[in-house]
């Protein structure tokens, strides 16, 4: 029994390795051959089903098909939400019949089972509907999320409505959607364009106005502006449904101003109020950079020159800490007079220099703060119509929804796109761009590959030609090998605590003294978090390595060594350029490992918002110290730590497609050397 | 190690065969565990030895592949060693270039002697002494840059880096080996796109490359068609006097059509060396004339 069983195996590893041919041939050789030998062939050859292969043709199949359907099918997902986040919706309008309006984008709709509570609690027309729709849908009732925005006026960004409680749905003409700095999305109509004229409250040198002064002042710019078409009316910061903000006063009723705050010239109708808007919208946001360019780039030069100057201080300081009695503190003392006197010099153009750029950006502010949208809203929930003024500075971009073509649309998704991939988050990262993110991904992975790579390669190369065989390689490469297996959060714990707490802290003590207890080096950075993962990844390059290097023919190296080459000349000439397309291997596989972890970067540098970037304009240029943004750390903080998560989840697929993108375009790049040293080194007969 | 088996057995059938017939044969003696010395003849005497093999013993662990050779090699002359599979042929080759150090369990006994050099003796630089030795392997193993490195490669290991003489090496090589003319277009081209036969007179072109004292081949044509085999016989011819060229063979035609002088190997021994033409014509020993016409091995 246990030979003929052991026969039919191996006929059907062999039917199943050749295929159909194999057995074709054992069949004929069957009729061929006489007697018992005969039979015993064709008792083989439909011995079982297994033999035949078809089954584990249709295991493996099936297998690569399941792998293929999740991965193709969480591809598919991303690819699909991430490029339709940016797309513009257009803006609807729900009204319900006991007077509440909805308007905005609906962001998603489903089918859900309201509970008898729900349905208990309606009355009237509503409830009425809602038992008929409840009833023809056997239990279940539609509803869409619609993204109400306006988040100051309403305190919420979404509102659920059920179908039921629809008396009217309606895409308004002049909808419109504006986005802010702050505050997130407002939907409303524009009413009119408002040109403000500030009103100030100091006189020339300095003395403050009184509220008679000012307001004198206010109807003369009436009278003034009376005559140049527009309508003018008083901008008085007040009290409206409970809400303090600016709002337009008809200068007859001047009386009732509370806090003046100019005279507006005011372009009424939605046209006017818009195409005034496109006009002068740009030139807002530029004076808006302007400011904010002023306020990071001049200040934070101004602050390092400043910091530089109290640094060279307090090392001198140190320096005479540990010099004093000794022969030479006196020279000490005279260098650190010197620093003192330098630093003073230093703050008093520091100071200087602030002046100057807060008055440039106040002066900037004021031009900006005089021109307004005045926008009414389509009544949130219960409440009434408002009218809201906003700043055009504070409008990142504005449109009206439904009156867009496909033409304005793809405009605006491009708009969305390029924001998103060249300028900083706002809004807690919910909004805006990730620009940050995607620099310190990148700037990351490839400090790692830098690492991890010649590291692992040089490990490998010792391993495999220069270490002798026996249980100490043995052990080291067994130890490898579970690094791979090691949960990345403990390279995380690992990295805090000896690169920061100890590499770090050291440097910092040798260093950066004087910044103290300030750390520099010795917190979580760009340089820290690369190496973690360099440590991460490197099993991958080193067992990349080492196959690749165990590939080269040794052939190849007899030849080199018979040639009269030595160990090394043979490894750099021959064996390294044979296995270099293998150990790029390993370097992709090590990129698309490093590139995605996110766990361990909490630990070691990755921030929710980084101020500054590793590489700018000040001295020296890079600094590696810096905490940094990651994408895959951004996913994880705007999909779950954010407050407004469901405005930020569109946000989570785009990330997640962009750093799928990045992953797979810094693979390609490899990918594409790979297949030049390939075809330069390897191939051929032999 | 299956030939090794089928070796000690036919040599067990010899001694059963002839044992009692020839006292003197070194097969017989062999297996009964004496060893009788090589059987050399006169005509070596008159010839200059670049190498000279003395007393060389080689164990791979604990078998021994190498009993007691001593040979030595003429200069400017072509030897050939024969022999049935297993004998030590390429292990005796490997030994003048000490390419067997690579094997960790190699051991050996004796010593050799290049132009004077010891090889073995203490303190010897084996790189240096591998630069004057040139190297053909059996299976063509050119290296995986371009033609011309290829060639120029045991200069570049020397930290030559004058194109000029490059150039000139290099053409010298490649038209030593018979190759200048179908390769000198497409110099820069990857080795391994040649064919088999092309890349094996490139690894003649390259071993030639440094001018060495010995150039060592083993079984160069054994992977080649007949007419690549043809080239690369034409090309020994043509070697002949201004190289010392040692080259293990299988093919009788092939040592009796080239070399100049012929040793016969068995089972780790050097039984019978002398000219070419004598030891194939009228061979002193038995064994060796069983073996050339074929009747073992
Ligand atoms: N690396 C090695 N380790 C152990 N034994 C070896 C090794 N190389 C060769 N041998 C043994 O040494 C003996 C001589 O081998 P060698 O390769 O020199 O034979 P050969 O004469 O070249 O044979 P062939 O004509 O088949 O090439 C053989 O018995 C072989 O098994
Ligand atoms: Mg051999």
């Amino acid at each position: 029994m246990s030979s003929s069983e052991k026969e039919s195996k191996s006929s059907g590893r062999d039917a199943s390795g050749r295929g159909s041919s194999g057995q074709g041939a054992s069949g004929k050789g069957s009729s061929g051959n006489g007697g018992g030998w005969s039979e015993r062939t064709r008792a083989r050859s439909k011995s079982s089903l297994f033999a035949a292969g078809e089954p584990m043709v249709w295991l493996t199949g099936g297998a690569l098909a399941a792998c293929a359907f999740m991965v193709a099918g969480l591809l598919l997902l991303v690819l699909v939400k991430g490029l339709s986040t940016f797309w513009p919706a257009s803006v609807i309008k729900l009204e319900t019949p006991d007077g509440r309006t909805y308007m905005g984008e609906v962001t998603r709709e489903d089918l859900y089972r309201p509970t008898d509570n729900v349905l208990a609690d309606l009355d009237g027309e509503i409830a009425r509907k809602a038992a008929l729709e409840v009833e023809e849908k056997e239990g279940w009732a539609f509803r869409r999320l619609v993204r109400t925005g306006n988040f100051k006026l309403t305190q919420n960004h979404f509102s659920w409505v059920n179908e039921w409680e629809v008396a009217e749905a309606s895409e308004p003409e002049w909808a419109m959607v504006l986005e802010r700095l702050e505050w997130g999305r407002f939907y409303g109509f524009p009413e009119a364009f408002v040109l403000l004229t500030p009103i100030s409250e100091r006189t020339a040198d300095g003395q403050g106005r009184t509220g008679e002064e000012r307001m004198a002042e206010a109807l003369g710019l009436v009278e003034e502006l009376a005559g140049q078409g527009a309508e003018v009316q008083l901008v008085d910061d007040r009290f409206v449904n409970g809400r303090r903000g600016p709002a337009l006063v008809d200068p007859a009723e001047s009386a009732t101003v509370q806090d003046l705050q100019g005279v507006a010239q005011v372009f009424r109708g939605p046209e006017q109020a818009w195409a005034k808007f496109q006009e002068l919208h740009k030139e807002s946001r530029q004076r808006w950079h302007d400011r904010r360019r002023l306020e990071k780039f001049d200040t934070g030069k101004v602050n390092h020159k400043q910091e530089e100057a109290r640094l060279a201080v307090r090392e001198l300081e140190l320096e005479l800490e540990e010099a004093s009695g000794t022969a030479g503190e006196p020279d000490v003392r005279t260098r650190l007079a010197d620093a003192e006197a330098k630093f003073e010099e230093v703050r008093t153009w520091a100071d200087r220099e602030f002046t100057r750029i807060r008055q440039e950006i106040d002066a900037i502010n004021h031009e900006n703060s005089r021109y307004q949208i005045l926008m009414r809203t389509a009544g949130e929930g219960t409440r009434p119509e408002e009218q809201v003024l906003l700043r055009l500075d504070d409008v990142v971009r504005a449109y009206p929804a439904n009156r867009l073509g496909w033409v304005d649309k793809a405009g605006i998704y491009l708009s969305r796109w390029s924001e998103f991939l060249t300028d900083e988050p706002r809004e807690a990262n919910s909004e805006g761009g990730v620009y940050p993110a995607i620099f310190g991904t990148v700037a990351m992975t490839l400090i790692m590959s830098l690492v991890v790579v010649p590291f692992g390669v040089l490990a490998a190369l010792y391993l495999k030609e220069y270490a002798n065989a026996g249980p100490v390689v043995s052990a080291v490469r067994i130890a490898v090998n579970n690094l791979a297996g090691v949960p990345s959060i403990v390279f995380g714990v690992f990295g805090l605590g000896f690169f920061c707490y100890v590499v770090g802290a050291s440097i910092d003590e040798v260093l950066f003294a004087a910044n103290l207890p300030n750390p520099t080096f010795g917190k979580g950075g760009l340089l820290w978090a690369s190496l973690t993962l360099a440590l991460l990844t490197l099993p991958v390059v080193i067992v990349a390595t080492e196959e690749a290097v165990s590939a080269v023919p040794n052939s190849m190296r007899e030849g080199s060594y018979a040639c009269g080459a030595s160990k090394w000349q043979t490894i750099r000439r021959i064996v390294l350029p044979r296995a270099l397309p293998g150990i790029i291997t390993g370097m992709i596989l090590a990129i698309a490992r490093g590139a995605g972890e996110v766990a361990p970067l909490m630990l070691v540098g990755a921030v929710k918002l980084a101020p500054e970037l590793p590489i700018d304009g000040l001295f020296p240029f890079v600094h590696p110290e810096r905490s940094f943004m990651h994408l895959g750390f951004h996913i994880y903080d705007v999909g779950f730590q954010s407050q407004n998560s469901e405005a930020a989840k569109p946000m989570v697929f785009t990330t997640t497609l962009l750093l799928i993108a990045i992953v797979a375009v810094l693979n390609f790049v490899t990918i594409a050397i790979r297949n030049r040293l390939r075809s330069k080194f390897a191939g051929g007969q032999f | 190690m299956k030939t090794d088996v089928n070796a000690s057995s036919a040599s067990e059938i010899a001694v059963a065969v002839k044992a009692a017939a020839d006292p003197n044969d070194p097969i017989a003696a062999i297996s009964r565990g004496e060893t009788l010395p090589s059987e050399v003849h006169k005509s070596l005497a008159d010839e200059e030895a670049v190498l000279d093999v003395k007393d060389f013993r080689l164990w791979y662990g604990a078998a021994q592949a190498l009993y007691d050779i001593n040979m030595s090699v003429p200069r400017g002359k072509v030897t050939a060693l024969i022999g049935p599979s297993g004998c030590g042929k390429s292990t005796l080759l490997r030994s003048v270039n000490r390419l067997n150090d690579l094997i960790d369990i190699v051991k050996i006994d004796g010593d050799m002697v290049l132009n004077g050099d010891s090889v073995y003796g203490p303190g010897v630089d084996v790189i240096e002494l591998r630069k004057r030795m040139g190297m053909v392997f059996q299976k063509s193993n050119p290296f995986p840059m371009s033609i011309y490195e290829n060639v120029v490669y045991s200069l570049r290991i020397d930290g030559e880096n004058r194109k000029s003489v490059l150039d000139e090496i290099c053409e010298k090589s490649l038209r030593g080996a018979a190759l200048w003319n179908e390769v000198k277009d497409r110099l820069d081209d990857l080795a391994l796109g040649l064919s088999g036969g092309q890349q094996q007179r490139l690894c003649i072109a390259r071993a030639i490359a440094a001018e060495p004292e010995v150039l060592l081949m083993d079984e160069p044509c054994s992977a080649l068609d007949p007419i690549a085999t043809g080239k690369i016989e034409d090309l020994i011819e043509s070697l002949r006097g201004e190289y010392t060229i040692l080259i293990v063979t299988h093919n009788m035609q092939q040592a009796s059509r080239v070399s100049d002088y012929t040793a016969f190997m068995y089972l780790g021994r050097l039984i019978e060396y002398g000219a070419t033409g004598e030891l194939f014509t009228r061979p002193h020993l038995k064994a060796t004339e069983d073996y050339i016409t074929g009747r073992f091995g």
